[in-house]
């Protein structure tokens, strides 16, 4: 009997510390809008309040522009810039999540088209991680994969390839990773395509024309019942397709008009696609989603939406918050926040960080019960900000064109 | 004085060892340089390119960044990305060990202009951040550097020796220093710069002049384009240019006519020039006198699709509307021929009905590879009082 209590003894303080460490390892925020291109973070809530005298454990200087947003790998932060005259050079830098301090920098010469409209960068496509490699995109279609030292491991000049690949205006499709390969989205009015690249090789897997229209939106995945069914959705302006990650076929296409900025969102099947308002589309084996609902009212702005389990949020154009059911559409709150905004908000426990264009970050606390939304804190931040805020382990991450900043509880 | 010759050879044979070494080193470096220089499109070389990058920034030092500098000369632009980021971890690395960078090795390589531009670039700013003497002492003199960046950099340092001429009520000084800058600069900001002060001091720029903006024309249209179909159709006024002729078109007879622009970035608004059309086809010819063989570059600015031929080849096409209409978006390279040349310029409209989309101009300019200015033999002199433009005084 004593032996039987040692030894359940020792396995209860082995689930314990295990559940423990479980516990305290922090989510890494790998791409555009966190892990599950769904903008939540599983992690504990950043603090609610910040200003130059608390709340802000670090502020970092970056040498270039970039609407892009941050990602967090392990311990290390990741931002791209631009900068030159040209917005030809191409920046990768990684700071230590802890302290602020810059590991490293590479620098690119980019090869394809650099221009853009004044509001945007070069650097406006978010990077991505699979936790050991990095794969950073630019609006002149340059893809760059270099390790978590900075050690180059290829590099893809994707406009040096098919040469009227670009966009005067800008592009800003962020890659994504699924399974081995990662996918760009070349969305423009000359060589349009999207592309599975070998994440290891730079090779290409396969490559398939999309329509010669400017699109800004990226990538998602929607996550199938094992990781071998994940499927990811390509959002155009006139059409939103799902394909296979691994060979590019195509296993469904809805033929809708459908934002060119603001991307799809996904959840448990579910495709909320920024189109005629709000479109949830169930997604099936068949070669057409089944159309669950539309919701006017939901149009989004900029800004993507974002879905928790029942609610689905999205920023209007007027910079209205909304929350609606998920399940059918129905509006459930509105909280009418200050500004306008381009980065997509995220989601930590029951608060929402909304970063405006002119820095104005806002928290709205969501009730218990998610009728309610109210705004209970926030912070300024100086600068341009058009990215998405990253969370990782209780800390916010934002960038703006001159600065990058952590914001943690002490 | 035997002994000081003795260490005098010693010393000599050390240099020469260490010399050989450093060679066998470069050498040893050169299958792994040419592994990265073979780097192609859709990433061909990459499984043995991703491996010689690692062994190259293993096995190197910091007195071998030149070397890997140097390969940069006539890479491809996706070569030249592998061998920069090979630079930068190496040195990087130097960096943290505290160790000492060859900074005389890398002036050396900046000192010589036939290298890539961007690898001077590269090298100058790695010894800058070693040394903080380095902008002082290397930039003032890079003032017609080929390297546009470090030649930004020296006008830079020139406009401020400008505004200081001006903030000490030394009109005359500065008034010298402006022109001084303007030679130089290449940047349409520095350049804007430059003329507003000029202008303000009494001396106003011919900005069409400077940049070598083409002002006069002739024009013909409009053609169909609905559908988009015109871009690629040959109509006759493309086929064979013919300022006489005649065309039938759905909207009559067109005839080529004479356009001249006044505006100071040498723009032909073609709403103006041939009315207001959605879905239309607009083409524009340009004689160039040239005194000799030369290659140029012709570059556009449109928010339109568009082609650019030189003498009937055609050097750049785009089939882009309303996608942010830029001064120099779309670079045609050719060669001028002794004589008389033929520009010819196709401007489509398409039948968006938003209010952006509804500008329908080009500008076009005539430009060495730097950007500077290049003259028609028969132009007029500039609508200035400035004795002389960069462009100007350069082919004099």
């Amino acid at each position: 009997m004593p032996r039987t209590q040692t030894i359940l003894s020792r396995l209860s303080i082995a689930l314990t510390l295990g559940c423990l460490v479980v516990a305290l390892c922090a989510a890494d925020w790998l791409q555009f809008r966190g892990p599950e291109s769904n903008s939540v973070s599983p992690d504990a809530p950043p603090p609610a309040q910040w200003s130059d005298t608390g709340g802000i454990a670090w502020k970092a200087e970056l040498p270039g522009r970039g609407p892009s947003s941050p990602i967090v790998v392990g311990d290390r932060v990741v931002v791209t810039c631009s900068s030159g005259t040209k917005q030809d050079r191409l920046h990768v830098l990684c700071f230590d999540a802890h302290s602020g301090k810059p590991l490293w920098e590479r620098q690119f010469w980019a090869t394809g088209r650099t221009l853009s409209h004044p509001s945007s960068a070069n650097a406006a496509p978010t990077p991505a991680s699979d936790g050991r490699l990095i794969f950073a995109f630019y609006s002149s279609n340059d893809l760059v994969c270099l390790d978590l030292d900075g050690n180059l491991k290829w590099f893809r000049g994707l406009a040096h390839d098919f040469p009227h690949a670009g966009n005067d205006v800008g592009m800003s499709s962020s890659p994504l990773v699924i399974g081995d390969v990662v996918i760009v989205q070349v969305e423009c009015q000359g060589d349009s395509f999207a592309s599975g690249v070998d994440k290891l090789t730079g090779e290409s897997r396969w490559r398939i024309p999309r329509p010669r229209e400017a699109s800004w939106a990226s990538p998602t995945v929607l996550r199938g019942a094992t990781p071998p069914q994940d499927l990811v959705l390509l959002q155009s302006p006139s059409q939103i397709t799902a394909h296979d990650p691994a060979s590019g076929q195509q296993r469904w296409a809805y033929r809708v008009a459908c934002d060119g900025i603001s991307s799809a969102v996904a959840s448990e099947g579910t495709v909320y696609v920024p189109s005629k308002g709000m479109t949830a589309l169930k997604s099936s084996a068949s070669s057409e989603p089944e159309v669950l609902w539309n919701a006017p009212m939901l149009q989004p702005g900029a800004a993507s939406p974002l879905i928790d389990r029942r609610n689905l949020f999205a920023i209007n154009r007027a910079g209205v918050l909304v929350c609606a059911n998920a399940a059918d559409g129905q509006i459930v709150w509105r909280v009418r926040l200050e500004g306008e905004f381009w980065g997509t908000p995220v989601l930590a426990g029951n608060r929402l960080y909304c970063i405006s264009q002119k820095g104005k970050g806002q928290v709205v606390q969501i009730s218990d019960d998610g009728r309610r939304g109210e705004i209970v804190g926030g912070g300024q931040l100086d600068g341009t900000i058009q990215c998405s805020p990253a969370i990782s382990d209780g800390a916010l991450y934002v960038r703006s064109d001159q600065h990058l900043w952590k914001i943690a509880a002490p | 004085m035997r002994r000081c010759f003795y260490f005098r050879g010693i010393g000599l044979a050390v240099g020469l060892m260490a010399g050989g070494l450093a060679m066998a080193q470069s050498a040893d470096l050169a299958p792994l340089l040419k592994t990265l220089r073979d780097v192609d499109r859709e990433g061909k070389g990459h499984r043995a390119a991703s491996q010689a990058w690692a062994e190259l920034t293993r096995q190197c030092d910091a007195h071998q960044l030149p070397a890997i500098l140097a390969a940069i000369d006539g890479a491809s632009p996706l070569a030249a990305n592998w061998l920069r980021a090979a630079v930068d971890t190496v040195a990087e690395r130097q960096m943290q060990k505290q160790g000492k960078m060859p900074i005389a090795e890398l002036e050396t390589f900046l000192g010589q202009k036939q290298h890539d531009q961007r690898a001077r670039r590269l090298a100058y700013e790695w010894i800058a951040r070693n040394d903080s003497t380095a902008p002082d002492r290397l930039i003032p003199r890079m003032l017609d550097d080929p390297s546009l960046e470090l030649r930004r950099d020296a006008v830079a340092r020139v406009l401020t020796a400008a505004e200081q001429a001006l903030a000490a009520k030394d009109d005359e000084l500065a008034l010298t220093t402006y022109r001084k800058a303007l030679q130089s600069a290449r940047d349409l900001d520095q350049v804007k710069v430059v003329t507003e002060a000029l202008k303000k001091l009494g001396h106003p720029v011919d900005l069409a002049h400077h940049f070598g903006f083409v002002q006069d024309w002739q024009l013909v249209g409009p053609f169909d384009n609905r559908q988009g179909k015109g871009f690629d159709t040959a109509y006759p006024a493309e086929a064979a240019v013919d300022l006489s002729a005649n065309y039938s078109a759905e909207s009559g007879t067109l005839r080529w006519a004479l356009h001249h622009t006044d505006d100071e970035y040498g723009f032909v608004d073609l709403n103006k020039a041939l009315g207001k059309h959605m879905a239309v086809v607009a083409y524009a010819v340009a004689e160039f006198q040239s005194d000799r063989q030369q290659p140029i570059e012709l570059r556009l600015g449109t928010e339109s699709a568009n082609k650019i031929w030189l003498n009937g080849k055609l050097l750049s096409s785009a089939e882009v509307y309303h996608a942010n209409g830029t001064m120099d978006q779309y670079v045609g390279r050719g060669e001028l021929q002794p004589g008389r040349n033929l520009i010819l310029l196709k401007i489509c409209q398409n039948a968006q009905t938003e209010a952006w989309a509804q500008d329908w101009k080009f500008q076009l300019r005539v430009c060495d590879s730097t950007g500077r200015a290049v003259l028609a033999t028969d132009r007029a002199g500039p609508r200035t009082t400035e004795p002389q433009t960069a462009a100007k005084a350069a082919q004099e």
